[in-house]
């Protein structure tokens, strides 16, 4: 229970009855789960090479994340501390399931796009994120507006990575030639290099922007422990064994602690 | 068969890197390749948990699923498998070996979630679907090449990364921008290995 304290205040602020709306909104562009959060980045990374692609995948990790938010926040008081992740887990993959075999029986197309991703759903950050972080501490109608969206603005982050990449990479958007016989379309935007490359142009973007709104240069959370869905385990470890529990975010502090 | 095993740990290296072009395992590649041995730790996690997960999920899927037509539990099962192996070797590798617990345990957790292991389980079984010669024998090997193609990926990226820190980068592009564009260089190398290995063993 102990790494709960850690985010109940701001998300106090939430509970109150007029932030139910800034609940909604605030995963869309706030909290952006792709380019501010930086979670999920596997599918972002994989399924964009064309618009209509990301759509598909948005669309069924909303799907499961507006689900597993809700049934995650009905038993948010059954589930014994101690087995939670797998517990999640196992409510997670079975949405995932059920999403599997709808997209398989009503969208083959998309179903052959995805492939393997859409059962990687299991593993996208943003689910168990969001379980952890959202769902497992509020009410069941929060718990599925923070999933909803999330769930947008996970597509919304999606949809922006296939245009732009589907466009540079064939010069088609949703499959419409648009630069046919004037632009040789630049290939590398569809192959790995230049899923790396966009997404990298598009979270400077962001930071960019979020600077200038802001007035201050607020860089996006990094893939530290605000980002990583097993940060409460870690933050367990690190009460007990001190800050070199995480590997990834106190890596420097690791080696002076090895020394010892 | 010796050749063909070796086509398939070469081309889970190079050809078919699962995170330079799969983009499986994006989440530690970019969190934990930040110091050398942190990330050559996490890579021997990586492949120890791989190689164990697809030696478990194999047999289970094709002895236990497929002839109780239960085919379509294959990630609700596969995940529980995973996340019930990662907790039984973190407890054995305490009890039993702790020097290794000490170098690995720290990374056990985080592979739960790691997409890399649920995907080569699941990939493995695909291919297997696809192509009837396709044995037990590939799928570990496979399994085994993907892990150390995670843990070449990795190191390699560590390299940059620590190149990258004395560098002087435009303010909005600090931090994963500028790092994201490295690993979109490193993967346009990896481009290079396409068709090598095809060429290397005349397959």
């Amino acid at each position: 229970m102990a790494d709960k304290t850690a985010t109940t205040q701001e998300k106090q602020a939430d509970k109150k009855q007029g932030g139910l709306l800034s609940v909604f909104t605030k995963g869309i562009v706030k909290e952006n789960p792709v380019l501010r959060l930086v979670l999920g980045t596997c599918p972002t990374l994989a399924i964009t090479t064309a618009a209509s692609n990301a759509i598909g995948m948005g669309i069924a990790a909303t799907l499961v994340l507006v689900c597993s938010n809700a049934v995650i926040s009905l038993l948010r008081r059954v589930i014994p501390d101690k087995v939670r992740i797998p517990a999640y887990i196992t409510i997670i993959a079975g949405f995932v399931t059920i999403v599997q075999m709808l997209v398989k029986a009503y969208a083959p197309d998309i179903d052959q796009a995805l492939g393997i991703y859409l059962p990687l759903i299991v593993v996208n950050c943003i689910i168990l994120g969001r379980a952890e972080m959202y769902a497992s501490k509020n009410s069941v109608l929060p718990s599925m507006l923070d999933g909803l969206g999330m769930g947008i603005g996970f597509t919304a982050a999606l949809l922006l990575m296939g245009i732009i990449r589907e466009f540079l990479g064939t010069g088609c958007i949703f499959g419409m030639p648009l630069t046919a016989g004037i632009v040789e379309p630049i290939l590398i935007f569809i192959l790995p290099p230049g899923g790396f490359f966009v997404f990298g142009m598009l979270m400077a973007l962001a930071n960019k922007l979020s600077a200038k709104l802001s007035g201050e240069s607020r860089p996006a959370a990094g893939v530290g422990c605000s980002a990583c869905p097993m940060a409460a385990h870690c933050s367990k470890q690190a009460q007990e064994k001190g800050p070199s529990a995480c590997p990834s975010a106190a890596a420097p502090e690791k080696e002076g602690g090895d020394k010892q | 068969m010796i050749k063909g095993l070796i086509a398939v740990f070469l081309a889970a290296i190079l050809t078919e890197n699962y995170v330079l072009n799969k983009f499986l395992g994006i989440c530690p590649f970019l969190g934990v390749s930040k110091k050398l041995n942190t990330a050559a730790g996490m890579s021997a996690a990586v492949i120890f948990v791989m190689v164990l997960a697809t030696a478990v999920t194999w047999p289970i899927y094709y002895y236990l699923l497929v002839p109780n037509d239960l085919a379509y539990l294959q990630t609700i099962v596969f995940i529980l498998i995973i996340a019930a192996l990662v907790q039984l070797v973190e407890t054995v590798l305490k009890k039993y070996m702790p020097p290794l617990y000490n170098s690995l345990g720290v990374y056990l957790p985080l592979i739960t979630t790691n997409c890399a292991v649920l995907g080569v389980t699941m990939l493995v079984i695909e291919k297997a679907t696809a192509d009837a010669s396709y044995t037990y024998v590939y799928a570990l090997v496979n399994a085994f090449g993907a892990g150390v193609g995670f843990m070449v990926a990795m190191v390699l990226f560590a390299g940059v990364r620590e190149r990258l820190e004395a560098c002087d980068v435009p303010k909005c592009l600090r931090g994963l921008p500028i790092t994201l564009v490295a690993a979109s260089l490193v993967a346009v190398s990896f481009l290079g290995f396409q068709g090598l290995v095809d060429g290397l063993l005349g397959t």
